[in-house]
């Protein structure tokens, strides 16, 4: 029988250390969607999803009372819209139609975000795929909680140089778009190689054409669980460190598993995967920076960082791989500098640099992730970090992401603030030393030999 | 058996567990195990109860607990058991 330490181990952690459910997400598929009429898709749209999701929050708060857990957020992936309106979209502005229907519905069933006005793009773009990234400036500006993502390689297909290309111009133009706000639309938007199907965290989550017809994942956090454990081991050796966070980690997952199975179970839609992540926020105390400083370092950015998040990117997925009977998505530790208080510290103070973060990146769940930049940033410069991120995530067969924000009319020593999760940001600098007869060569940087590996 | 735990945790007054199994009884909600101890200086106590029976939902049984806890001056917590049994036990 359970004892009193062990419930107020939980409680404690919920209560101080911030132990949340960061999200549940539900995946709707929208191919039966499609139609050559785009209004007729646009009710498609709208219709599929305040169907299925109607439950979705009042369900989600249920499990938070009934459980004592927060569930911080609850969302809604659907599939690639470059495929769902393939037929239907004769220009940009159709695609922006159907922003404007996810919009429209994901607000009325109450979610907090949508993610899938996304393209796959890892090989060559259709052409639809390519009116709906020249959609994004517009789409991305008028709406306020649809998130879009575009796969723009793979280990298995190489890079699509082009696609990288026409980024850089069309961050550019969300930024500029969207300038009255910190350049806010480019929280929005994030660019992948080797994304997966089954993500749900913002904003590069959407359903992949190999999920079923709907399922619900989980995303799980708690940097400051493990932060609080790691006081525990000052002074002590790599394998102490290592059992610790290892244990922690099946703790935090166990309770993510627990809501995505009574999720599931409510909504009577299939339970897909949980996402194994520290994901931090702003708040003191949830910081995943704080973790990397707890084992050993003055601060994040220093020489050590990468092999410290190497070991706690490992940890946390061997602590939350026996704790889940299904593991996707990201998983891993999460580096969102704006979201993160000691990186957004580091980042102010020059000890974490893009360089260093890109490091970091080899090792991490993800990639460069909310990153503010100076507005003046030139696109083939952002096509350029775009290309050495997804080339680290196409060779070492692993995912990798671009989220950057050339804050406009902003410069380094100045600030950019999201607000709530999504933080605030100093403006980092960024090398500047062209790299446009790079990017704007054309075609697509070839798919890696997968033996000889050194 | 549909197991909760109920937890007390503040400053030790009269009649707090007295209160509790009060509220619990008028709503056919079995005690199953009481334990308290003292935590970093605070009075916690832990239930242990089964409310297979109970005769409202099991949100308003929650929310009507913390509202008990606000008038007495400590913090009641009611949880599915679930959310410590999955953590604690492989």
């Amino acid at each position: 029988m359970l004892n009193i330490m062990e419930v107020h181990e939980t409680n404690q952690m919920i209560e101080q250390e911030k132990l949340d459910v960061r999200t549940i997400t539900m995946g709707i598929s929208l191919l039966d969607c499609a139609d050559a009429d785009v209004d007729v898709v646009a009710d498609n749209i709208y219709r599929k999803i305040t169907t299925y999701a109607k439950d979705l929050v009042a369900t989600g708060e249920a499990i938070e009372r009934d459980y004592g857990i927060p569930i911080v957020n609850k969302r809604i992936t659907v599939t690639p819209i470059s495929l769902v309106g393939a037929s239907a979209c004769k220009s940009s502005e159709d695609f922006v139609k159907l922003a404007h229907a996810l919009d429209r519905a994901a607000k009325q069933v109450g979610v907090d975000l949508i993610g899938g006005y996304s393209a796959l793009v890892s090989k060559s773009m259709t052409p639809a795929e390519e009116m709906l990234i020249r959609s994004l400036p517009q789409a991305l500006s008028e709406t306020d909680i649809v998130c879009s993502s575009v796969n723009v390689g793979s280990t298995k297909t190489g890079i699509d140089m082009n696609a990288v290309e026409l980024l850089g111009h069309i961050i550019k133009d969300i930024a500029y778009n969207t300038r009255d706000n910190d350049s806010y639309g480019c929280v929005k938007f994030v660019a992948f190689c080797n994304a997966p199907d089954d993500n749900p965290f913002m904003a590069g989550g959407f359903h992949g054409v190999t999920e079923g017809d709907a399922v619900i994942n989980v995303g799980v956090s708690g940097p400051g669980v493990v932060s609080r454990a790691l006081d525990e081991t000052k002074g002590r050796d790599f394998e102490f460190l290592c059992e610790t966070i290892k244990r922690t980690a099946f703790k935090i997952t166990r309770v993510g598993q627990l809501v995505a199975q009574e999720a599931s179970r409510r909504l009577g839609i299939p339970f897909g995967i949980i996402d194994l992540s520290l994901a931090p926020t702003p708040a003191v105390g949830d910081s995943v920076g704080e973790v990397l400083e707890k084992i050993g370092l003055e601060q994040v950015g220093a020489p050590g960082t990468t092999a410290a998040l190497a070991m706690l990117n490992d940890q946390v997925k061997k602590g939350g791989i026996m704790a889940s009977s299904y593991v996707g998505g990201l998983s891993g530790a999460f580096i969102p500098v704006s979201e993160d208080k000691n990186m957004i510290d580091a980042a102010g103070a020059g000890c974490l640099t893009i360089e260093k973060l890109e490091a970091m990146t080899c090792v991490c769940s993800v990639g460069l992730d909310m990153i503010a930049i100076p507005g003046d940033t030139t696109a083939a410069t952002i096509s350029g970090i775009i290309a050495d991120e997804a080339a680290i995530g196409m060779v070492n067969q692993k995912t990798t992401a671009v989220r950057i924000i050339p804050v406009y009319g902003k410069g380094v020593g100045d600030s950019a603030e999201f607000g709530g999760l999504m933080g605030y940001a100093p403006i980092m600098p960024v090398n500047q030393t062209s790299c446009e007869a790079f990017v704007t060569r054309g075609g697509r940087i070839p798919a890696p030999i997968h033996s000889f590996k050194n | 058996m549909n197991k909760a735990i109920i937890t007390v945790v503040g400053q030790d007054t009269v009649g707090i567990i007295a209160r509790v199994c009060t509220y619990l009884a008028e709503h056919h909600v079995n005690v199953l195990d009481i334990s308290q101890t003292i935590i970093d200086g605070f009075f916690n106590m832990m239930m242990i109860v089964d409310y297979a029976n109970v005769d409202t939902e099991f949100g308003t049984m929650v929310t009507d607990l913390d509202a008990l806890g606000e008038q007495i001056g400590v913090k009641i917590r009611c949880q599915r058991e679930e959310i410590f049994t999955k953590m604690h036990r492989v």
